[in-house]
């Protein structure tokens, strides 16, 4: 094992110098990273945080020496502990990639291969850079799993990747990155994925083995509260070049750069809740389950009042979108029934008629597979208007150019493809797609949760613009609570298929809660240093 | 307005059909325009071959198994046919009958696939085993036999051969729109109570069909080669109609006497199989990965 003692805190490890590096697309060379400098010390962990885009991962990865294909490093220099990594051989740099310096990726899943045991992933690296045998190598991941409070470490690394959670898999994976004791961890989003209530696990755990170890990390995310708990110093990236760089806690209290005060002000938004005078929607007593015993969806009771939207919270696997489907008839409720605007509506889809089916819309997480790749904006947001209102024709692009105004883009966009458009713009499409058919309800099944948080706010200051103007009900289903605070009138808090707490926004949110709606408002991070400690100060009791 | 807080992305440059076209065929690789330039100059030879053969396919010119001559340059066949335009006639039967082959199995087992896909459940199943049954059997030894009980004409040897190879089209097209129908716009689409033809032909079918096409060049090459293994075996294109499978069996004898006779017919098959290989390919480099990118 590698003595801790070489170690010396505070001595300088990697220090890039002038970095450009350029992507290939359409022939073309463009710039990605526009000349930065990054020094990072031992020990030191630096947060980089920006839009997506902003070539935060193309930096991190750079810090190894690696350009992703289609990517060239064209100028600067990479010093890694006194060694030039643009100078090096591939062969050179793997050995010190998995020894020195090791990554852990967004998706812990992916990463994996599903085929072995985690321990002897783990042992992988080690064994094959000859830093210890296998034995030795799977002694250290047992210590190495307790460090990072993995349950039973003794046995956990004889299970397969997917006989574990996402949680545990991801502080696996950290645990695989730390094999050969390196002297630099590069983490790209690495709790993205994950539960808020999964993700302060990580964090913690994360945190301590970098501590324990001195590791120098990269930390890469663009979630501001979790780099606040992670970071010694943050850096703020912008299209490929440096906003604002400086220590944790004088960034969070005093940005100077307009760009990082817009994203320091993103989670601010707040709307005042009223209450619903008219029922739109109500749900019955609702069991679902996709064949078999086990129910997904076990008596649950939602009222959506007209006009006003309420938020459906919850872990992964809670149930919720489970809910939209009963709702909208793709997965017909065993139990129970749905009331819309006072009459039952038909179970099954099919037996829906199209008026009812125009008046109930959905819009979905990823816009990216929410639209066809095939057609643009004109058909993708005319078909509606054709297949349900009948218009066709001149009418119909009036329509669409109308609708294209009301989400804030112009006619410009009418004969784009959605591969042309970004995911904010995308998104802002599906809505209008949504919209066309002036419907009284719109399921929204966590719009804003695979966008940058910036994009995210505009997406909901429309969605909130819109209600107001139009005057149309969501059902808004989130994982996120700083989007819940943004723009619920009521909130349902579901858990393992079940209806825990449900009522007005500021009664939900008031303490007393329910023990589960405690967990959740208490693990979502804040935007200050030392949140974290405190959080696990207050559990632990509770946890061990 | 904020709408804009990003500088606009770079939005390929719109291009009309004949300029990307001409894009593309600069970057070709050699390989391709080799391929493409054989192709051609096949597609040329079937579609006007009653203009470029110097003789009929069934006319009798002279004695049989003459030598190349000026008069026919490839020589004459066993009762003293011109090569040369029964080579030309056989690029149209052979090719022909082959690219109808294909493109019925493409109809029959792209729209299963896709239907199957679609619907799931005990339709996907019963198809599915159906096909499986099928492609336990050896295509040829099949195809012979079915032959054998229908009868040989060039209808029922394009409607046999169609069937069989379509089991293979259902199966890719089943898998890759297995792809796309989880996709939230094809639930969009159910959601807006649109039928089950708008779905398949234009939420599924636009996405599904670069690899489709390049199935297609890879089946009709088999198709071909099969078409040309039964009329050698005498019980795919019947005398007098010219094609390369049958020309190779009758001229076969000619090979031990030092003639290159039977070679013509069987280079000009394995020429065709090699091209449309290089230009199926390239396209599958092009539009290798997903199917949004254009």
């Amino acid at each position: 094992m590698i003595s801790d003692k070489k170690r010396v805190k505070g001595e300088v490890l990697l220090e890039i110098k002038g970095l450009k590096i350029e992507g290939l697309s359409e022939d073309v060379w463009n710039p990605i990273i526009k000349g930065i400098d990054l020094t990072l010390k031992r020990g030191e962990v630096l947060g980089l945080i920006g839009e997506s885009g902003a070539g935060k991962s193309t930096l991190g990865l750079a810090g190894m020496g690696f350009a992703r294909p289609g990517c060239r490093i064209s100028a600067g220099s990479i010093v890694f502990d006194g060694m030039d990594l643009t100078r090096l051989s591939d062969a050179e740099k793997r050995k010190l990639w998995g020894k020195r310096v090791a990554y852990v990726a967004q998706s812990a899943a992916a990463s994996f291969n599903p085929a072995h045991k985690l321990i002897e992933q783990y042992a992988e690296a080690p064994v094959w850079h000859g830093v210890m045998g296998t034995a030795a190598a799977h002694k250290q991941a047992i210590d190495l799993y307790g460090r990072l409070r993995l349950p039973a470490p003794e046995t956990i690394g004889f299970r397969y990747p997917h006989q574990v959670s996402g949680g545990q898999l991801q502080r696996a994976m950290t645990a695989m990155a730390m094999a050969c004791r390196p002297d630099l961890l590069v983490f790209d989003e690495p709790t993205t994925a994950l539960d808020v209530t999964t993700q302060i696990e990580v964090l913690a755990a994360i945190k301590d083995v970098v501590k324990q170890f001195h590791t120098a990390a990269i930390y890469i995310t663009h979630d501001l509260a979790v780099v606040a708990q992670m970071a010694d110093r943050i850096m703020v990236l912008r299209y490929g070049e440096l906003v604002e760089e400086a220590p944790t806690g004088r960034m969070l209290a005093d940005p100077q750069q307009a760009y990082t005060k817009s994203l320091w002000a993103v989670r601010s938004l707040r709307k005042d809740e009223q209450a619903g005078d008219e029922v739109l929607l109500r749900v019955e007593h609702v069991d679902a389950s996709y064949g078999g015993s086990l129910k997904v969806l076990e008596d649950v009771s939602v009222t959506v009042p007209r006009g006003r939207t309420v938020a459906v919270v919850g872990e992964s696997g809670s149930g919720k979108s489970t809910l939209a489907r009963a709702i909208t008839g793709l997965l017909p409720p065993t139990k129970g029934s749905v009331v819309f605007d006072g009459k039952p509506l038909p179970p099954a889809l099919k037996d829906r008629s199209k008026d009812l089916l125009r008046r109930m819309q959905m819009i979905y997480q990823m816009p990216d597979t929410a639209l066809n790749p095939r057609r643009r904006v004109r058909d993708i947001i005319g078909r509606p208007l054709q297949h349900q209102l009948g218009l066709t024709g001149a009418a119909r692009d009036k329509r669409v150019v109308e609708l294209l105004r009301l989400i804030e883009l112009d006619e410009r966009y009418i004969d784009r493809l959605p591969s042309e458009l970004s995911g904010g713009q995308k998104q802002r499409v599906c809505i209008a797609r949504a919209l066309a058919v002036n419907p009284d309800l719109i399921i929204c099944d966590e719009v804003t949760s695979a966008l940058d948080q910036i994009v995210a706010e505009e997406i909901l200051k429309l969605l909130l613009r819109l209600q107001r103007e139009l005057k149309v009900s969501y059902l808004y289903i989130t994982h996120d609570l700083a989007t819940v605070k943004a723009i619920a009138d009521e909130i349902v808090v579901m858990h393992r298929g079940r209806v825990v707490q449900s009522g007005a926004k500021s009664a939900v949110l008031k303490p007393p809660h329910h023990p589960y709606t405690d967990l959740l408002l208490a693990s979502v991070p804040e935007m200050r240093t030392g949140w974290l400690e405190e959080v696990l100060a207050r559990r632990q009791p509770a946890d061990r | 307005m904020n709408t804009v807080s990003a500088p606009l992305r770079n939005i390929k440059a719109r291009r009309t059909a004949y300029q990307s076209v001409v894009r593309t065929l600069k970057t070709a690789p050699i390989s391709a325009w080799f391929g493409m330039i054989v192709i051609l100059f096949y597609a040329i030879c079937a579609i006007f071959a009653p203009l470029i053969a110097p003789y009929g396919q069934a006319e009798v010119i002279g004695k049989a198994y003459e030598l190349s001559s000026a008069r026919s340059w490839l020589g004459t066949d066993q009762i003293g046919r011109d090569l040369l335009s029964r080579m030309i006639y056989g690029a149209r039967n052979t090719i022909g009958i082959a690219l109808l082959t294909t493109s019925f199995s493409f109809v029959l087992g792209g729209s299963l696939g896709v239907l199957a896909a679609l619907k799931r459940g005990w339709l996907d199943q019963g198809i599915s085993r159906v096909v499986d049954a099928f492609l336990a059997i050896p295509v040829l030894i099949f195809a012979l036999m079915l032959l054998a009980v229908a009868g040989r004409s060039i209808t029922n040897l394009i409607l046999i051969l169609a069937l069989l190879d379509s089991t293979r089209v259902f199966r890719l097209s089943r898998a890759v729109a297995l792809n796309v129908v989880v996709m939230d716009f094809v639930e969009s689409a159910r959601l807006r109570g649109e039928g089950m033809r708008w779905i398949v032909f234009k939420e599924i079918v636009p996405n599904i069909l670069p690899p489709l096409i390049t199935e297609f060049g890879l089946r009709f090459c088999f198709v071909f080669l099969t078409i040309s293994a039964l009329s050698f075996l005498g019980v795919g294109i019947q005398p007098p109609t010219a094609d390369w499978g049958s020309m190779v069996a009758e001229n076969k004898s000619l090979i031990t006497f030092g003639r290159a006779a039977p070679l013509y017919p069987a280079a000009a098959i394995a020429l065709l199989t090699v091209a449309v290989n290089f230009v199926v390919d390239w396209f599958l480099q092009k539009t290798g990965g997903l199917p949004d990118d254009i």
